[in-house]
């Protein structure tokens, strides 16, 4: 007589995806399960074991954890778990842990995907199920992950010492003894009509313990001068709902030591990189930190040795694709003024100023682990050529020789300082600019996508903001060229092929793969500078110009959220595949092979491409080529 | 010659059977049955778990009206391969055991007689450990059974989960002491037993659905009590 489990196919009929299933199919999952006891803190699945059943808890319950170790979701009874697993080409990706005494069914995946075939109801809600966990997992990451989700007033240790602009530079410093503070904030006081005549603190400027020995004590200025002229004025500060993240990233762009913090208008505080460092002391923070007390180029590549495995680290706290971006982008940064620095000891002081400009991924804190190094000298305009041209050409070559033997190789396009070509003065900058946007010809456009992202990050950086203010002020009122531009913008498609198929890649090695970064991150990004000049935002970094772009309206609804989602996703997809690369000893590079990836990542990334397709046919609207 | 009192050994018993016996069935059985003697660890074996249903508790005069079985490891229940026979009884059935069991005259009318039902089960427990809750209903039954119908006596080592219960809520110092002190003792009924364990109560009762209940109980007393690496032959009786 055939067996007939009543007592199985009732209970798991009670719950979902179990309950979606008519009798019969409830009868043959009841008679094809196994069972299995699992005692209090066994391992139900460990990461990376074969999976080949979906899980259903009769008893008991069973927490799911990350890779990481982290907590993920805890489940009881009537809860399954193993669909993702089951999606991912049989890999237990969350590792499952008995809480409690817990008796496991386990369906056989032939049935599982007969019943997901078979019934929508069931398959929806194992693939919905498994979509609403991937956010809460999405969400739980950024939870997780201190740097960017703690925000800076969380850091504040105490009330900020603060002193009148009437006070004197000698009791300015009496009070940073009698506190033991490095540094005081400098305020003064207003009244404020409109707010009812309430009095507030107002930052006029900072002093730190650095600022009294170079600028007090080393110029033998006069212990009565008043505090406000050797403070430093205006400082930059952060709103205390500002993630500790950014305050890092600012602190190191701007070499500031010390960040007041402001809550509604007035100073609660101050904080200090030691006290980020404290709070996270394994990140960017200590290899930058390094390069900066490295004393040859040969001590600089050996630190260089060290960025891939930051950078894994990274991946591995689940860091968001623009946080590794930003701090792979301030290394970078960090190697080329260490590497100034240095030419400027061994060649002497520059004969007239200059500015040392990183162009591309670096400029738009986008960079990841291989990357050429695109770079260019602004010189001040008293510069002369036959005077200064050999200095600014060795200082060219020992920056860029450097940067090459730290992991930043040549650009292949010459586009360094090393080619005179890109060696101009501020005045020839702006001409050279105006001309491209003025006669945008092939050849201009060419190398827009490099060009039109700059930022100076040594020597007089201002600038280089000046150049990028004048070139973001033409370029909007140039319809002609943004046309050309978004026309430019075209160039690379996205592999979605007729079908809607991929297309894969033929060329040498990497057969049947996608070049994951021609295909998809830089023409999204180059979609995104057309429209982010086109408002005149002056952000550089891709998600920032979205959020300008996004607020400016010139986007239909929700699609700039959906560009932006599809940015996070193509860049994460990419520096995971670095990150394995890495870990695996293989080279490094940007292509992923479709065929490894499991169906939802296809789905996803298939999801992705389209946006990046639809995002280029509204370029080709938006910015007629009349 | 030292003279002393010989304990009961299934490795004997077992050698004796397989050499004397010559029903090809029961031979083939026992000699299956030899291999777990020596060296066989919880982790390597191969179990059923066998629960029958009876109109009474005597052997002599009261019939097995249904069998359940379920093969298992110590990693997995296999539901899929689980057997359920009702069985025709010779006599008749009394409507008490009608109530308690909720098989109808009607639906053990049409079942297979006694006879027939052991021919399918002997090969199912071939070369695997027998697991019961309450060793005396199955042994005695089938002990009953097998004279009568075969000529022969099947008793074979089988693993009794309520004896291993007993052991543990029964004997030594503490339940003893407990008891001393008019503790009401720990039940080892199979549904009790198993709510120590943290498994879920079952609302109905036929072999099958018990012969699940007692494979999943041992897994939990192994988990428990025992290790992987344990003998069965220190586990079974």
């Amino acid at each position: 007589m055939e067996a007939e489990h009543i007592e199985i196919a009732e209970f798991i009929g009670r719950y979902p995806p179990f309950s979606f299933l008519p009798q019969d199919a409830l009868y043959s999952v009841a008679s094809a399960i196994e069972i299995s006891y699992y005692r209090q803190g066994a391992d139900v699945y460990c990461f990376g074991d074969d999976i080949h059943d979906f899980c259903f808890i009769r008893s008991g319950s069973v927490e799911i954890y990350r890779r990481n170790g982290h907590l993920y979701n805890r489940l009881s009874v009537g809860d399954v778990f193993g669909q993702l697993g089951l999606l991912m080409k049989n890999r237990v990706r969350l590792p499952a842990r008995a809480l409690e005494d817990s008796l496991i069914y386990f369906v056989p995946e032939a049935l599982f995907n007969e019943l997901c075939d078979n019934f929508d109801e069931f398959a929806y809600f194992v693939e919905v199920d498994d979509k609403r966990k991937l956010n809460k997992e999405v969400q739980q990451q950024q939870e997780d992950n201190a740097l960017s989700s703690v925000k800076v007033g969380a850091l504040i240790a105490r009330a900020p010492v603060m002193i009148s602009t009437q006070a004197s530079v000698r009791q300015a410093a009496q009070i940073m003894t009698e506190e033991s503070v490095s540094s005081l904030l400098i305020i003064e006081q207003i009244t404020s009509f409109e707010d009812g005549g309430e009095e507030r603190k107002k930052l006029v400027g900072i002093l730190t313990d650095r600022d009294l020995r170079t600028r007090v004590v080393s110029q033998g200025i006069d212990l009565e001068t008043p505090v406000t002229e050797v403070m430093t004025a205006s400082p930059k500060t952060l709103d205390k709902e500002t993630y500790v993240f950014e305050a890092m990233l600012m602190m190191l762009r701007f070499n500031l030591h010390h960040l007041p913090i402001i809550e509604h208008g007035s100073p609660i505080g101050v904080i200090a990189i030691s006290d980020i460092v404290r709070h996270e002391s394994k990140n960017s923070l200590y290899i930058v930190g390094l390069i900066h007390r490295q004393q040859t180029l040969a001590e600089l590549a050996l630190v260089a040795n060290d960025v891939p495995a930051c950078f894994v680290r990274m991946v591995g706290q689940e860091s968001s694709a623009h946080m590794i971006g930003s701090a792979m982008s301030v290394i970078g940064r960090s190697f080329k003024q260490r590497l100034c620095e240095l030419a400027e000891e061994k060649l002497g002081p520059p004969p007239v100023p200059y500015c040392f400009l990183a162009l591309g991924s670096m400029a738009r804190d986008e960079q990841l682990l291989i990357t050429d190094q695109d770079n260019a000298l602004i010189l001040s305009d008293d510069y002369e050529a036959s005077k200064h041209g050999d200095y600014f050409e060795s200082l060219a070559e020992f920056v860029s020789e450097g940067l090459d033997r730290c992991g930043y190789p040549y650009c292949s396009g010459r586009i360094m300082a090393t080619n005179p070509r890109w060696r101009k003065t501020l005045s020839e900058w702006r001409t050279c600019f105006a001309d491209w946007i003025d006669v945008p010809n092939p050849d201009a456009l060419l190398n827009c996508s490099v060009f039109f992202d700059l930022e100076g990050v040594w020597g007089n950086v201002a600038w280089a903001d000046d150049l990028y203010q004048f070139i973001v002020n033409r370029a909007q009122k140039t319809p002609k060229f943004l046309a050309s531009l978004a026309r430019n913008a075209l160039l690379r498609t996205p592999p979605l092929g007729f079908f809607k198929e991929f297309v894969m890649e033929q060329d040498g090695a990497h057969r049947r793969t996608i070049n994951l970064k021609r295909r998809g991150t830089a023409p999204l990004v180059d979609v995104i500078r057309v429209h982010a000049l086109a408002i005149g935002s002056r952000a550089r970094n891709s998600s920032e110009r979205l959020e300008d772009v996004i607020e400016s309206g010139i986007l239909p609804d929700k699609r700039g959220q959906e560009l932006k989602y599809a940015l996070e996703y193509l860049a994460m997809v990419r520096i995971r595949h670095q990150a394995e690369d890495v870990e695996s000893g293989e080279e490094v590079d940007n292509t992923i092979e479709p065929d490894k990836l499991s169906d939802i990542e296809r789905r996803n990334l298939k999801e992705a491409f389209n946006v990046l397709s639809s995002s280029q046919r509204f370029l080709k609207y938006r910015y007629p080529f009349s | 010659m030292f003279k002393h009192k010989r304990r009961f050994s299934w490795l004997d018993y077992l050698q004796e059977q397989s050499k004397t016996i010559q029903e090809p069935l029961l031979k083939c059985f026992y000699q299956s049955q030899l291999d777990f003697i020596q060296d066989k660890t919880l982790r390597a074996a191969e179990f059923v778990a066998l629960d029958f249903e009876t109109t009474g508790l005597c052997p002599e005069q009261d019939e097995i009206v249904s069998v359940g079985l379920v093969p298992f490891t110590l990693q997995r229940i296999k539901v899929a391969q689980a057997k359920h026979w009702l069985v025709r009884p010779q006599g008749q059935l009394s409507d008490e055991s009608v109530v308690i069991h909720g098989i109808t005259h009607s639906d053990l009318s049409q079942a297979p007689s006694l006879d027939k039902v052991l021919q399918s089960l002997l090969p199912e427990l071939q070369g695997k450990v027998v697991v019961v809750h309450y060793q005396f209903i199955e042994r005695e039954f089938l002990a009953q059974a097998s004279v009568r119908l075969m000529g022969q006596e099947l008793i074979f080592p089988m693993i009794d989960t309520m004896a291993i219960e007993a052991r543990w809520h029964r004997m030594g110092w503490r339940s003893e002491l407990k008891r001393w002190f008019g503790a009401k003792q720990v039940s080892i009924r199979l549904a009790d037993s198993r709510v120590r364990y943290g498994l879920p109560r079952y609302q109905m009762h036929s072999a099958l659905t018990d012969a699940i209940a007692t494979a999943e109980l041992f897994q939990a007393q192994v988990r428990h009590r025992f290790s992987d690496s344990d003998y069965v032959s220190d586990v079974w009786q």
